[in-house]
């Protein structure tokens, strides 16, 4: 009964299309980390990572593996051309102090202002792990959150107010998920995109806050195939 | 070269003397750059009762894990625990490690500002979250900021990718990361290194980390935990 929504590559993807030419850019874990294959192309981005890279490129192929050259996620990868090396300190001065043009975030949780949740689940085991998050979530010129519109038990992840441990606070200002795009504005929730085959209303009973639209809300681009 | 050698013998020598009770910086991040050798010479010696700061808490028996495992360390400063650190996460749940968590680049600011003489700051990270919890908050040109302490330690370990005579340092791709600022932030800092050349073999604008920071040097041949 319940219709398909979009699979995490094209939450991926879709996220993919919000990243201007020239852009240097921050992927977290998990599905932000898939948007890196899904660049358009005529665009060039320079990602950055953590340990001191600003222009990474792809994984690095079979056999060709440097395991000095790795990503956050400890994954071997390439340089593009214009690339540079410099500490982890330096890394983060470039995301706490406002230089990287889109960060895009796994999230938990993110509320009607923009709070972000993405870092605990209350009550799991473990000592959970900040990692660079909380720098990057107060310092990214533009903070994009990809995550699943609702948890596996269907509990609604956009909310009123984080119950979750928080990230930062008003730091989103977009999120794309599996059902839709929403802007986090000073009025509130914008709905920009409705997954294909889902109306306003259903997104809306999908999610706590008031979400704001009017007319006809375009669909998401729902992408086949990687680029 | 008229300073005194700082050059040691092995791995176990250089670690000889850390004692019971010291606190040790660690450098290392995505399994490079980390001082695999000397923590495996620190697990050898023994010390015990130490108090660490390491972005993580190491992958199984590799990285920091051995220490965990031997139950050396009581206290853990980092950022990012890390799901394979399979010992410190088996202790943390019995409350046999203190941890005490702190966001990376945070990490990176506090060590930075402590060897730069530089007993506090004020960061807009965390505000609002459990990080500031306990900590002084005032607004500064309109943003939420929470005062963060300085964090040094006794010992840096960290590891390079070749040193001269003196100390100087550099280093190779992605495994640089923490090492440098670490470096600037304990009494005592030793570096493993590939390979150690003359002074003056190393391009002087090529050199990050210059000898004033360093003040032991061993040479082994990297080890590494993927």
């Amino acid at each position: 009964m319940s219709k398909p929504r979009l699979t995490r590559e094209q939450i991926a993807a879709r996220a993919a299309l919000e990243l201007p030419d020239g852009a240097c850019v921050n992927l977290g874990w998990g599905i932000p980390n898939l948007t890196a294959a899904y660049v358009p192309h005529g665009v060039t981005v320079y990602f950055h990572s953590e340990n001191g890279i600003l222009g990474m490129g792809p994984r690095a192929p079979k056999g060709q593996e440097d395991f000095d050259l790795v990503d956050a996620m400890k994954v071997p990868v390439t340089l593009v051309p214009g690339a540079s090396f410099f500490a982890q300190e330096d890394a983060h001065v470039m995301t706490r102090g406002g230089h990287l043009d889109v960060c895009i975030l796994g999230g938990l949780q993110v509320s009607e202002r923009g709070d972000l949740a993405n870092w605990r689940v209350p009550g799991a085991r473990g000592a959970g792990g900040i990692g660079g998050a909380m720098d990057i979530a107060v310092g990214a010129k533009r903070l994009i959150v990809t995550m699943e519109h609702t948890s596996k038990e269907g509990a609604r992840k956009i909310v009123k107010v984080c119950d979750y441990p928080l990230t930062a606070l008003e730091c989103v200002n977009t999120i794309v998920t599996d059902l839709a795009v929403i802007d986090v504005t000073p009025q509130g929730l914008t709905l920009r995109e409705v997954a294909p085959g889902f109306t306003p209303e259903e997104i809306q009973s999908f999610t706590e806050p008031e979400l704001h639209y009017s007319g006809q809300v375009p669909e998401m681009f729902a992408s086949t195939s990687k680029n | 070269m008229t300073q005194k050698s700082k050059i040691f013998p092995s791995v176990d020598a250089v670690v000889a003397d850390i004692p019971d009770g010291a606190s040790i910086v660690f450098g290392g991040f995505g399994g490079a750059g980390f001082p695999n050798n000397l923590i495996q010479g620190l697990a050898r010696k023994g010390s015990k009762n130490l108090s660490v700061i390491s972005n993580n808490c190491g992958t199984g028996e590799g990285e920091l894990g051995i220490l965990f495992k031997n139950r050396q360390i009581r206290h853990v400063t980092a950022a990012f625990p890390g799901p394979g650190a399979t010992y410190f996460q088996e202790q943390f749940d019995k409350n046999e490690v203190e941890l005490e968590l702190v966001p990376q680049g945070i990490l990176c600011e506090r060590l930075r500002a402590h060897g730069a003489g530089i007993p506090a700051f004020f960061s807009p990270v965390g505000v609002g979250t459990e990080i500031a919890k306990g900590k002084e908050e005032r607004v500064i040109g309109g943003r939420r900021c929470i005062l963060e302490r300085s964090i040094g330690a006794d010992y840096a370990f960290i590891k390079a990718f070749r040193a001269d005579q003196l100390g100087n340092l550099v280093f190779r791709k992605g495994a640089r990361n923490f090492n440098p600022v670490m470096a600037t932030a304990a009494k005592t800092t030793i570096v493993e290194v590939e390979e150690i050349v003359e002074v003056g073999a190393l391009d002087p604008e090529v050199i990050v980390t210059p000898f004033i920071f360093v003040h032991r040097i061993v040479v082994a041949k990297g080890l590494r935990y993927v």
